[in-house]
């Protein structure tokens, strides 16, 4: 097909270079420069898609942000992605686009069905139809209207592409690159001021591409065009295309949105799909534009009915006709300009003008070119299926309300223009009250709330004029206060017709014994009607009837309907509209993607990956890794064919056997030094601290105040006032917080200071009956036997040449160590380990097989200190001090925390010695008891036991105190699994803990 | 996001810090009798108040102080930041 509708000499396009694309699987040829949108006007393609609710044929509205219809499924580098305006995407080369909301085919709409039995789709019909009977909700309400509706398609693929996130900080963000923004852009740069300008449009200017003004001695667009290349000369000028200021947030925080490379048929290597840009201003100023709004009359929804702007804009910047034989549908001079553009390019328009007798230069103008105009006229209803082929046509009297007689008169566009909408929405987010501006019937911003300003349309000024001197002055201004410089800027003379005051006329009435369908908002199908019938139906807030009745919903959220929705919201009401009010504006402005706002935290990014110093030989060695919080620990080693049973089984049995090693760098460090920091560790954890002495190691429990435990570890004097404290993986952080919150806060006269220091050790736990035996070869000038490295000591020994702390504690409850040496010597400290073992038949140890060691000898930790159990539960009060107070010790003499039958710790042994149990399981007494069946515990930690070869699991049981040697069953209905149990004492292993003190 | 005054780093951005609840809570003194409701109010009963509130707030990844923040809990506003150590005025 050839671009019948592309004009001669006009536009920004470049038409040396065509493109060819497909929309439904057909294939066209557009122009570099061209949008989707106007790329398929230029092919008289004005079926674009179907209506949401009705299913009627959709085209064009708009050619912009604010277009409601034109929403297609886009096809881009083997990707697809839903909701794409036509009127926003720019043609590439090999673009694939089809329509959404239409099956099995635009032309042929099953939905369409909706349309003629409209009348049982009125407002709030979703609402009161598919509610009951429920059960229908899911099986047959729900896939039908998923089936007849929706706004395309998500891939369920992964998005290959590249989001970034960037922050950003200047003295002004300059939001629009208009008349307003260029000024006061080039004025706040020429006083110093660091600027952000940014542009939605791929193109800078906003309206001065389309009007007919000059500025000082050259047109608008060159005058734009030298004001942004000086700018972009700037070293103090951030410029930005294709970036959409969409949300204004808190503390003059804005967040922008630039498709780096939607525009391309594919992302640059190295180069992000979209950046996301949180942007801190000192100022901003809003220089948003408007937007034209409509005029509501019958059928306006027909292809071929849009916007008198975007009609002029797709001839002067796109050299697109709309149409052949326009009509213009106006009561203000808007449509004369859209007019006498239409007549330059050789179509002669029928201009219909709301109002009897108005004057001005434009009107002129228009005259004088010899355009038809019909004064007092207006469109009744637009006649045509799926394009405009007529319209109904009558005069109106002066009051309004009375139509002539109707007229039907052939065109194949209707351009409508209702006068302007201030763009309010940002100004609106920064929590600024709009106020209603009775001039110009729209909401305008008023005062400032942030460090906020609104320019030029988006506050109402419609002149050029006024609107550069003031945007010259504002930038001047605003950038004064912040760098102190003042470069007085030369203001422009400005050549601009003036215009005659617009009709406050809004909604055409209908015409005696006629329904036609008046639609307020065009993506979700809302018309008069439906408003009527809300209000009828006792809706009064505006917030509701927008639920109600979903107008302004969706992803053109109201740009061009909000207005009139309100105008007749006032009507009906008889309320002025400032009254009624209009509904709140929230971010996004327009839709952002998803992976935007995501940025680079996805996969393996979505967190910071630590690796202990010893990563790499545990990589060379098998090790098959698990996350652990933001660490990556070995999980096992693997051998052969060995998988995680097998390989945990084969290390925990060699630690209790022989003797094993792990990397335990990953746990807390705390370095606590200071005068007072016995008594800081005295407070903070629930046992005694005065009298440790130096050289020794202490095991510690710390609550929270609600006396829950919050982690435990153990504790080193190192010195007279320095300790070593030893935390949780997972709560090394939020103990850290805990003991600074207590040190800064609570008791400042305490002489402590403590820093973390995790990473500043790497460490390994040398486990097993032959550890000592080890040791010995490992520190030959150091007495490590039991008397001279008794349990719980410390000392600092000399690992061939490297300074090492050697700890006598245990995890595993064998004879165990833990040494530390300095991160660096990481490495240098587990090669040796493993060297010098080797003749000790040495293996290393993952998280599998600690877990095993620990179960079964009843050790709890993070499964069982879960941030639910008191110290009892874990049967460690024990170390509860009844001598002094600590943090939480007031909250563990309530009432649940001391009943007698308090859940508490204990081990669980399947009857049959070989089904392992699910963690997670509950615990029951009779498993055939009908549902629910009362939870006596459950199953915290399981494990195979090495010692014994049969599973065991530790569980936290109500009575658990009194319930040692009973049968019960454990449950997992996940698993489908019920097991027959007995409990047994957590401490399995080596109750009396003999082996550590070996 | 809010922008906080740290009275040791000057502004930063929201992302920097923890929260860390009502400002004007004062843990009661180790080793004292206290009753069971004021116990309870200590560990659990806040006012979560819209308006002017004192809170706590931590430069977990700065400077690591925990400082206090009057802030207007409905409009987000920020009137005055203090080090730990300074009374609520
Ligand atoms: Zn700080």
């Amino acid at each position: 097909m050839t671009q019948s509708f592309r004009l001669k000499d006009i536009g920004l396009i470049n038409r040396n270079k065509k493109l060819s694309f497909k929309f439904n699987g057909k294939k066209y040829y557009g122009y570099e420069g061209d949008s989707l949108a106007s790329a398929l006007i230029a092919n008289g393609v004005h079926l674009i898609g179907r209506s949401f609710k009705y299913h009627r044929p959709r085209g064009f509205f708009g050619a912009g942000v604010d277009e409601p219809y034109a929403i297609v499924q886009l096809y881009r580098n083997g990707e697809t992605e839903p909701n794409i305006k036509a009127t926003e995407q720019e043609l590439f080369d090999g673009l694939e686009a089809t329509s959404v909301n239409c099956w099995p085919s635009v032309n042929f709409d099953i939905g369409a069905i909706n349309n003629f039995l409209r009348i049982f789709l009125p407002a709030g019909f979703y609402y009161k139809t598919f509610m009951w009977p429920k059960s229908f909700w899911f099986k047959i309400y729900e896939p039908f209207i998923r089936k007849a509706a929706g706004l395309g398609t998500v891939s369920i693929k992964h998005d290959k592409e590249r989001y970034e996130h960037k922050y950003e900080y200047c003295d002004l963000l300059i939001a629009g690159s208009g008349p307003s923004g260029l000024a006061s852009a080039y004025a706040a740069a020429k006083n110093g001021a660091r600027v952000i300008l940014a542009e939605d449009k791929s193109r800078f200017g906003g309206t001065l591409l389309t009007s007919e003004v000059n500025i000082g001695n050259k047109s608008g667009k060159e005058w734009a065009d030298g004001i942004i290349s000086e700018l972009k000369e700037m070293p103090n000028v951030t410029v930005k295309n294709r970036s959409q200021v969409f949300g204004y947030y808190d503390h003059n925080m804005l967040v922008m949105s630039e498709r780096v490379s939607d525009h391309l048929p594919k992302t640059k290597d190295f180069h992000p799909k979209q950046r996301l840009w949180y942007i801190r201003a000192k100022e901003v100023l809003i220089s948003s534009g408007s937007i034209e709004r409509p005029i509501v009359f019958g059928n306006n929804d027909t292809p071929g009915v849009m916007l008198s702007s975007a009609a002029k804009e797709y001839m002067k910047v796109y050299g697109v006709l709309v149409g052949k034989n326009p009509l213009i549908f106006t009561n203000n001079d808007s449509g004369y300009e859209t007019a006498i553009e239409f007549k330059k390019n050789g179509i002669d328009p029928l201009i219909l003008d709301t109002r009897s007798n108005p004057k001005s230069e434009i009107i002129n103008e228009a005259q004088d070119l010899d355009i038809k105009i019909k004064y007092s006229y207006v469109v009744v209803a637009a006649q045509g299926y799926k394009k405009v082929k007529s319209a109904d046509i009558a005069k109106i009297s002066d009051d309004k309300e009375q139509l002539g007689n109707i007229e039907n008169v052939k065109c194949d566009c209707i351009c409508v223009s209702g006068y302007w909408t201030p763009t309010i929405h940002l100004a609106s987010q920064s929590g600024n009250k709009t106020k209603f501006n009775e001039e110009i019937d729209a909401f305008v911003p008023g005062k400032s709330k942030q460090n906020e300003k609104t320019l030029g349309a988006a506050n109402g000024i419609y002149t050029l004029e006024e609107t550069l001197k003031d945007s010259f002055k504002i930038g001047s201004e605003v950038s004064k206060k912040i760098t102190n410089n003042e470069n007085k800027v030369s203001f422009p003379n400005v050549v601009e017709k003036k215009s005659s005051i617009h009709d406050k006329f809004w909604c055409v009435p209908l015409p005696k014994g006629k329904n036609y369908k008046r639609f307020l908002d065009f993506q979700n199908d809302v018309a008069v009607s439906d408003i009527e019938i809300a209000l009828r139906e006792g809706y009064r807030s505006i917030e509701h009837v927008k639920r109600y009745t979903t107008l302004g919903m969706a992803t053109d959220q109201g740009k061009t309907s909000n207005l009139n929705g309100l105008q007749l919201v006032s009507k009906i009401e008889n309320k002025v509209v400032p009254a009624v009010g209009h509904t709140t504006f929230r971010p996004p402005y327009t839709p952002v993607s998803i992976g935007a706002i995501v940025g680079r935290e996805v996969g393996k990014h979505s967190k910071p990956t630590r690796k202990s110093p010893m990563h790499s030989w545990h990589e060379k060695n098998n090790a098959v890794f698990v996350d652990a919080g933001v660490w990556l620990r070995p999980r096992y080693y693997k051998r052969g064919n060995e998988d995680l049973f097998e390989a945990s089984k084969r290390e925990a049995k060699n630690v209790r056997t022989n003797v094993g090693v792990c990397d335990v760098t990953t746990l807390g460090k705390i370095d606590i030094k200071g005068p007072d920091a016995a008594e800081l560790l005295n407070r903070v954890y629930t046992n005694a601290w005065l009298k440790l002495p130096v050289g020794k190691a202490r095991y510690g429990v710390m609550l929270r105040e609600d006396g829950i435990v919050m982690d435990d570890g153990t504790t080193t004097r190192i010195s007279e006032n320095h300790y070593h404290m030893t935390t949780t993986t997972a709560q090394a952080a939020n103990v850290l917080s805990h003991l600074e919150y207590y040190l800064q806060l609570v008791w400042p006269e305490l002489n402590v200071n403590v820093v973390s220091s995790t990473e500043q050790w790497a460490g390994a736990a040398i486990a097993g009956p032959k550890s000592r035996n080890l040791l010995q070869k490992l520190f030959p000038n150091s007495d490590v036997s039991n008397e001279g490295l008794p349990f719980m000591g410390y000392m600092e020994g000399d690992l061939f040449g490297v300074k090492a702390r050697i700890f006598r504690i245990s995890f595993s409850g064998e004879l165990a160590y833990e040494v530390n040496v300095e991160s660096n010597n990481g490495n240098f400290m587990w090669e040796k380990i493993i060297e010098v073992g080797e003749q000790f038949e040495i293996q290393p140890y993952g998280t599998e097989a600690l877990s095993t060691l620990r179960i079964e000898m009843g050790h709890v930790a993070g499964s069982e200190l879960d941030g639910r159990t008191i110290p009892y539960d874990n049967s460690l009060e024990g170390l509860l001090s009844k001598k002094k107070d600590f943090i939480g010790k007031r909250s563990l003499i309530r009432e649940a925390f001391t009943a007698e039958d308090r859940q508490k710790v204990v081990g669980v042994v399947p009857l049959d010695k070989k089904t392992s149990i699910p963690e997670g399981s509950h615990l029951v007494k009779d498993s055939k008891a009908p549902s629910p069946n009362p939870k006596l515990g459950y199953i915290s930690a399981s494990c195979w036991s090495v010692e014994y070869d049969n599973p065991f699991s530790l569980a936290i049981l109500k009575d658990g105190k009194n319930m040692i040697g009973e049968k019960l069953f454990v449950m997992s209905p996940l698993k489908n699994k019920i097991i027959p149990v007995e409990i047994v004492s957590s401490h399995y292993v080596d109750p009396k803990g003999e082996r550590v003190r070996s | 996001m809010l922008h906080i005054k740290c009275p040791h780093c000057g502004m930063r951005s929201q992302n920097e810090f923890s929260y860390g609840g009502d400002a004007s809570v004062k843990r009661p003194e180790l080793g004292k009798d206290i009753s069971d409701q004021d116990w309870n109010n200590f560990v659990y009963n806040r006012k979560s108040l819209r308006g002017k509130h004192w809170e706590l707030w931590q430069h977990l990844a700065g400077c690591r102080q925990w400082i206090k923040v009057e802030r207007d809990t409905g409009s987000h506003e920020i009137f005055k930041t203090l080090k730990a150590e300074e009374e609520i005025s």
